[in-house]
């Protein structure tokens, strides 16, 4: 009997065939679908430990204030810490345009028809930004909350990032990405007036798929709450905390 | 539409192997996905038909082994089965488990010519 589909069975009619019951066989394969990104991803994580380099990839969905975010951390810290940047958008350079006003080094990679960055390309843009020893590399991934959960880029952290216009129960909605960040900023707090969106349910609802996140609740306009965004950066690259 | 990435992902794996192995052709791809892996199985599929076009393992059977979810209690340590992220403990109803299945996202096996 054919162990693909059967046939030569008692009871089973034979059939016409295209494939040839002599030569197939099964070959036992055991790998990881994504071990390809994840192996890339690992070395990424090793050349960015051994240069100190500290790495976060930056996830939410479009419009949540990611841009605006790294342009008021790069400006209150860049005299402390070296800081490279990679912009993902699936097309345009607007975001790497408004990280250059700032003065760091930014590569735009334009993801094209993909939805998400992948280590390959991390590996590339970091080839292309040669960061300093000991510096702060922000990968600011592609607007979106589904597709980048899955693809490590050897980050240090996964930093997922929601605004209060966007409704309390995103974690309810797209739990994969609140369970591979660890870091979570609530943003644009400063319209918590104008909008029904409850903080203290929002955490509720991602600490039921993630008991482990930190949470960091900011406005990246008004600048309210990022002392401890910052600090915690410092303090993660070993640098003393600075006064803002 | 990650989907289409994974798909490209799980041919350039089953391609590489089946090359090894000196096949001339892909007959069928034997996948096990977990159903915490973020991955929608339809999708999957449809993005197969497309992406396998013009390889070795156009016209390829997909069959996929659906792997449930299993979570551990990080409070009582109670082992249970889940299907989203959104779990209590049966047990002592504290949140917060540690996934122990049902992130698999592998290639096991391939039938080749």
């Amino acid at each position: 009997m054919c162990d693909t589909c059967g046939c030569g069975e008692p009871g089973l009619k034979l059939h016409e065939h295209n494939h040839d019951h002599d030569r197939e066989r099964i070959v036992y394969v055991e790998q990881d679908i994504l071990s390809k990104n994840n192996l890339l991803a690992e070395r990424n994580r090793g050349y960015f430990e051994t240069n100190g380099i500290f790495t976060l990839n930056l996830v939410s969905s479009p419009g949540s204030g990611k841009t605006t975010l790294l342009e008021r951390t790069i400006a209150a810290l860049k005299k402390d810490l070296s800081f490279v940047v990679i912009e993902g958008d699936q097309q345009s350079h607007r975001d790497a345009e408004r990280i250059e006003a700032t003065g760091v080094p930014v590569v735009q990679v334009n993801t094209g028809t993909g939805c998400h960055l992948d280590a390959e390309m991390i590996r590339k843009a970091v080839k292309t930004l040669n960061p300093k020893e000991n510096s702060v590399l922000m990968i600011e991934n592609v607007g979106n909350l589904i597709c980048p959960a899955l693809f490590d880029l050897g980050e240090a952290h996964k930093v997922v990032i929601i605004s209060v216009t966007e409704g309390e129960d995103k974690p309810q909605k797209y739990p994969t990405m609140f369970t591979v960040a660890d870091i979570c900023l609530i943003n644009k707090i400063d319209l918590l007036p104008y909008v029904d969106f409850d903080i203290e349910i929002c955490k509720e609802y991602a600490k039921e798929v993630n008991n482990h996140l930190k949470f960091f609740e900011i406005s990246a306009k008004t600048g309210e709450g990022l002392k401890e965004w910052n600090d915690w950066i410092c303090q993660e690259t070993g640098r003393p905390q600075v006064n803002l | 539409m990650h989907e289409l990435s994974i798909a490209m992902s799980v041919i350039d794996v089953a391609s590489t192997r089946a090359q090894e192995e000196g096949a001339s052709q892909i007959n069928q791809i034997d996948l096990e996905i977990g159903t915490l892996a973020g991955i929608q199985i339809e999708s999957l599929e449809f993005c197969f038909e497309i992406a396998c076009r013009g390889t070795i393992a156009e016209g390829a059977r997909l069959k996929i082994r659906s792997i449930p979810g299993m979570v551990e209690c990080q409070t009582c340590f109670k082992t249970f089965q889940v299907d989203n992220f959104f779990i209590a403990c049966p047990e002592c109803k504290e949140y917060g488990v540690n996934i122990t299945q049902g992130k698999e996202l592998s290639v096991k096996s391939i039938i080749i010519d």
